[in-house]
């Protein structure tokens, strides 16, 4: 057995289970609050990855100011999208924002492969993070290392941020009886608005760190999405922490697999969430 | 009196579109197009009877049509299969696959349903991708079009062309059929209260699992006489792009109209025909019509003037 490139293979793993955490936490906060399951997600992490080349090659910008900015310049466009679209969906069958959601992803993709191609551009890796280290048992390269512990990061901050404070007390009181919580005097659409926005900022942020990774494609998130969408039935949306462990046991068994069995990695989580659909048919996490 | 008045007009309608669609070729159509645009209306028609009739939202039905492409394809190009055996093999394949698929998803409801069949799809995307009698990027090309039933020259394009009406026709007959027995009676009530369906003593579980394959044999049905007609079968049918464009025509068309998938198909067929010379506008362009559908007239075209007109549909 090759160790090295079994821990590469894992490696890889840590580091699309960081994405799709990051991407279906950012799904289960929108849906949590807005009921709306957002398929423009993967379109949206590509404008974060864009925008971040945006910043670099127009502006001038470095690839940490993107990390601070895209969140914030994606996310607003998020909450442009709520104000403007997705607000006017209150009340509907959940299927109408998912088709909403879908058509926009089609404007967002199409806009860029008309004026970028499908080909990808290529994002430098920010210079204090270039080189590694040699673990003896593997080649770690620092940049994906940082990948792997901001991603995580960012994750617990976000289950903190909903699970233990006041803020997120609010939030997940918005969730179960938005009518009751908007008695108490609290801005519920203002909510759902910001909340709709971060969802969408993980995402972005999601992209500037897939940049130096993965080149920046047009298509870069809708292969990613409906992998995404597999890890949330497989996790169900019912717990934050569940999105987040999902995720990230998923990449790490995705790369198990490009080592073991190459032929089905693209597969093997379809074939998880069959399986738990069919002993745990509400998801490892679920709740109703 | 009033049910009757109703049937009337359903016979009206019906016959106009037959001997409409009969004419095509006297009145210097391109026959190729509204073959292509034949098969993608019974694929809507296939679509919406889950969508609009059983209120089973999938996002994967690119995965039936694409199985009884391939299906088709193999067996009349490898195989030697005749036509009409070719077509039934792809219908069965897509049935079987709906079987398979069907019984899983829907343990799960919803939006969660929706996202469970697009990742099947995507699996099947896969693994047509990597399995190699589907020849990968280049697809099956140069399906035989052979004699149908051992009597008709499917190579002459007026031969062709009423075989596809035909089969259109007899796939449309069908669904409508389905939709006005008690199966589809049953199908409505779990669609409007499935608890209460359940609380009648239906296991509502088998219906819906019914409706699924039969959505799905149709389905496979269109793909299979879609690659009789094209002679190739490849990746764009089960590419999730045909998922989104089937559930477009639905919307557009009007969601839960006999007619509404009809008419969305050809609209969009005849729309990407039109724009095939501006790349990725298309989508755009589809992108907006999904907005605007959903935004603005969610009944869809036949179901927004149903509602002008006041008719009961």
């Amino acid at each position: 057995m090759n160790t090295q490139a079994l821990f590469a293979q894992l490696l890889v793993g840590l580091i699309n289970g960081s994405f799709y955490a990051l991407l279906s936490l950012g799904l289960a906060v929108i849906f949590g609050m807005l009921n709306i399951i957002n398929f423009a997600h993967g379109a949206l992490y590509m404008m974060g990855a864009f925008c971040a080349w945006f910043l670099l090659n127009v502006v001038g910008l470095n690839y940490w100011f993107a990390l601070v900015f895209v969140p914030l310049i994606v996310g607003c466009v998020g909450m442009v999208i709520e104000r403007t679209m997705l607000k006017r969906l209150q009340g509907l069958d959940h299927l109408y924002g998912l088709l909403l959601t879908f058509g926009l992803a089609l404007v967002i993709q199409g806009v860029f492969q008309n004026y970028f191609g499908s080909s990808g551009l290529p994002y430098a890796i920010p210079s204090q993070l270039t080189g590694g280290q040699n673990l003896g048992f593997m080649f770690l390269p620092n940049y994906r290392a940082w990948v792997v512990v901001f991603s995580l990061i960012i994750c617990l901050a976000t289950w903190y941020g909903i699970e233990k404070t006041k803020l997120g007390s609010y939030l997940r009181a918005a969730t179960e009886n938005p009518q009751l919580v908007r008695a108490f005097g609290i801005n519920v659409p203002r909510m759902i608005t910001l909340t709709y926005g971060f969802g969408v900022a993980l995402a972005a942020l999601a992209g500037v760190l897939s940049a130096p990774i993965n080149q920046v494609r047009p298509l870069m998130g809708a292969d990613l999405i409906i992998v995404v969408f597999a890890v949330v039935v497989i996790g169900g949306m019912g717990s934050i922490m569940g999105s987040i462990v999902t995720g990230f046991l998923l990449g790490l068994l995705e790369g198990l697999t490009k080592y073991f069995y190459p032929e089905a990695s693209n597969t093997v989580v379809f074939v998880v969430m069959a399986i738990v659909l069919l002993v745990k048919p509400n998801g490892l996490f679920g709740r109703t | 009196m009033k049910l009757q008045a109703r049937t009337h007009a359903q016979t009206i309608a019906f016959v106009l579109m037959t001997g409409l669609l009969a004419c095509v070729p006297m009145i210097g159509i391109y026959p190729y197009f509204v073959m292509q645009a034949l098969c993608f209306a019974l694929f809507a028609a296939s679509f919406n009877l889950l969508i609009g009739y059983g209120g089973l939202p999938s996002f994967g039905h690119a995965m039936f049509l694409g199985t009884a492409g391939y299906a088709s394809a193999h067996a009349a190009k490898v195989w030697g299969f005749p036509p009409e055996a070719a077509i039934i093999l792809g219908t069965l394949a897509a049935a079987g696959a709906g079987v398979i698929t069907g019984a899983l998803a829907i343990r799960r409801q919803g939006i969660y349903f929706s996202m469970t069949t697009l990742a099947f799809a995507q699996m099947l995307y896969f693994f047509y991708l990597q399995t190699p009698f589907t020849h990968g990027e280049d697809g099956i090309q140069g399906v035989p079009q052979g004699i149908f039933l051992g009597l008709i020259d499917l190579s002459k394009v007026l031969n062709l062309y009423y075989v596809v009406l035909g089969i259109f026709l007899a796939g449309f007959v069908l669904i409508y059929r389905i939709i006005h027995s008690p199966f589809g009676e049953i199908l409505n009530a779990i669609r409007e209260n499935e608890p209460r369906a359940i609380s009648l003593g239906y296991k509502t579980e088998r219906y819906k699992l019914a409706a699924f394959v039969l959505s799905a044999g149709l389905a496979g049905l269109a793909g299979a006489t879609k690659v009789i007609v094209a002679q190739n079968a490849s990746l764009t049918d089960v590419h999730w792009t045909m998922s989104g464009e089937v559930v477009l025509m639905v919307l557009l068309g009007g969601l839960g109209t006999i007619y509404g998938p009809i008419l969305g198909a050809f609209i969009i067929i005849a729309m990407q025909q039109y724009f095939a010379g501006f790349g990725q506008w298309v989508l755009v362009i589809q992108g907006l019509i999904f907005i605007a559908c959903v935004l603005v007239f969610r009944r869809g075209i036949i179901g927004e003037l149903a509602h002008a007109l006041k008719i009961r549909l």
